[in-house]
């Protein structure tokens, strides 16, 4: 199984991505192989956020190209995406949203290393007593916490992560962060965009904000 | 049917039934429409038995549309939707599947309370039978015309009387074909079957087409 994992390589090159007829990010381009990190980092508004959204299949590419090997399915079914929202129903339990995304995201299934199941995760991320609770009732960290653990019921090599420390204490960014190394030395793939230190050892960095964007794009856009 | 599509619906349905999931409203939204209407129109009985296939079939329109607009924008306020795009399960089954059990959730229990909301409206028995079938046959129709204005709308404020509006006029052709199988059913010159061949086609024709201008519309929800 763990042979599946090694042959990982994304390369992107000089990506454009529009929102709203407006380009956000323009010719940003990176290689990143199995085990390795890539650290998004910029200001509010920089991209960052979008630029991870593309990479997950949300947001179409309006140039460059973006090349996964590593399978043959698309980067989008072979990659977790942890964001802002949670992707949890506060009416279910934590461990009913967890089987229900074990079951519809473990589909693509022949890679099977390192799954666990959804008690386990839960145990994992330090929530094992609270798995017959309703969502609702929990705390901002303690979704956030559900929400990581959807990273262990279906193994996928590729982590996308936006802001994943968010509300987190610091056990748990501690926990978090030990996960992260786990995964990268079994040979998975880590893209996180953060402004808080998230505990990645010689990550590549990947800087959005070498110029104004957003305002550089405005300004043209008044000047046609 | 493969597992994944098994929990979704099984997620969906267990959504509807919990607390303000709005399973139940449907029925009950169509229970006091359908009790109204006798209020306005005042005790003629010949009257509203005449008329009562079409009160029903309003009813059941707005009924099933009550409930439509949560459909996929509680997917996309809590970011479920996105995870949908990333599992190996095409886009276009999962809203079938979500369509499937609002159906089985909201439109299956009208179909089981028309007979009786037809008793109080005089219907003869075999209308009220002919109503029951109708809307068997023609709200699967409505429920995948609704959920092309819910996955347009998604990503909206108060995208829901938008939905309504984009909506209603797709559903005529339903509505006409409904009410006139219900009539044809307590007599009249046109047989049974013709309206209601008609009413299964519209059906079968929005369950193949309609999964897949939703699933265009929620993927084209950003950029």
């Amino acid at each position: 199984m763990l042979q599946q994992t090694e042959g990982l390589h994304l390369s992107a090159r000089s990506l454009r991505i529009e929102r709203g007829g407006r380009a956000i990010v323009t010719d940003v381009s990176f290689e990143l192989a199995s085990g390795e990190a890539l650290l998004v980092l910029g200001r509010n508004g920089a991209g960052k956020s979008t630029l991870l959204r593309a990479l997950a299949g949300f947001l179409p590419l309006r140039g460059g190209e973006m090349v996964f090997t590593g399978g043959n399915a698309p980067l989008s079914e072979r990659a977790h995406y942890v964001g802002h929202a949670d992707g949890l129903k506060s009416a279910l339990t934590a461990l009913e949203n967890l089987q229900f995304w074990a079951s519809m995201l473990g589909a693509a299934g022949k890679f099977t290393h390192g799954k666990l199941s959804p008690q386990q995760a839960l145990e994992k991320v330090g929530l094992a007593r609270v798995g017959d609770f309703p969502v609702g009732y929990l705390s901002a960290g303690q979704k956030r916490r559900v929400a990581l653990a959807r990273l262990f019921v279906a193994a996928r090599p590729v982590w996308i992560l936006d802001e994943p420390a968010t509300a987190l204490d610091v056990g748990s960014q501690e926990r978090f962060a030990q996960a992260m190394i786990e995964h990268r030395a079994s040979g998975g793939m880590i893209l996180a965009a953060t402004h808080a230190p998230l505990g990645l050892l010689d990550a590549k960095e990947l800087r959005l904000d070498k110029e104004l964007r957003l305002d550089a794009v405005a300004s043209t856009a008044g000047a046609c | 049917m493969s597992s994944p599509l098994l929990s979704l619906f099984r997620r969906e349905a267990r959504i509807a039934r919990s607390i303000g999931g709005g399973g139940a409203m449907g029925v009950v939204f169509f229970l006091i429409l359908v009790s109204l209407t006798p209020f306005a129109i005042g005790p003629d009985l010949n009257l509203l038995s005449r008329i009562g296939p079409a009160i029903l079939w309003i009813a059941a329109l707005l009924a099933t549309l009550l409930g439509l607009d949560r459909l996929f924008q509680a997917d996309a306020d809590d970011g479920s939707l996105d995870l949908f795009m990333m599992t190996s399960t095409p886009l276009e089954l999962v809203v079938l599947v979500k369509c499937a059990a609002h159906w089985t959730l909201t439109a299956l229990p009208l179909v089981a309370a028309a007979p009786l909301l037809g008793l109080m409206l005089g219907l003869e028995p075999e209308a009220q039978a002919g109503v029951a079938a109708s809307l068997l046959a023609g709200t699967p129709a409505l429920t995948l015309l609704g959920a092309i204005g819910a996955a347009l709308t998604a990503g909206m404020r108060r995208g829901g009387l938008l939905m309504a509006v984009l909506i209603l006029p797709l559903t005529t052709p339903v509505l006409i074909f409904g009410v006139s199988t219900a009539a044809a059913a307590s007599g009249g010159t046109v047989p049974f079957h013709t309206p209601f061949l008609i009413l299964c086609a519209l059906s079968l024709a929005t369950i193949a087409g309609a999964p897949f201008a939703a699933a265009a519309a929620l993927r084209a929800r950003e950029g």
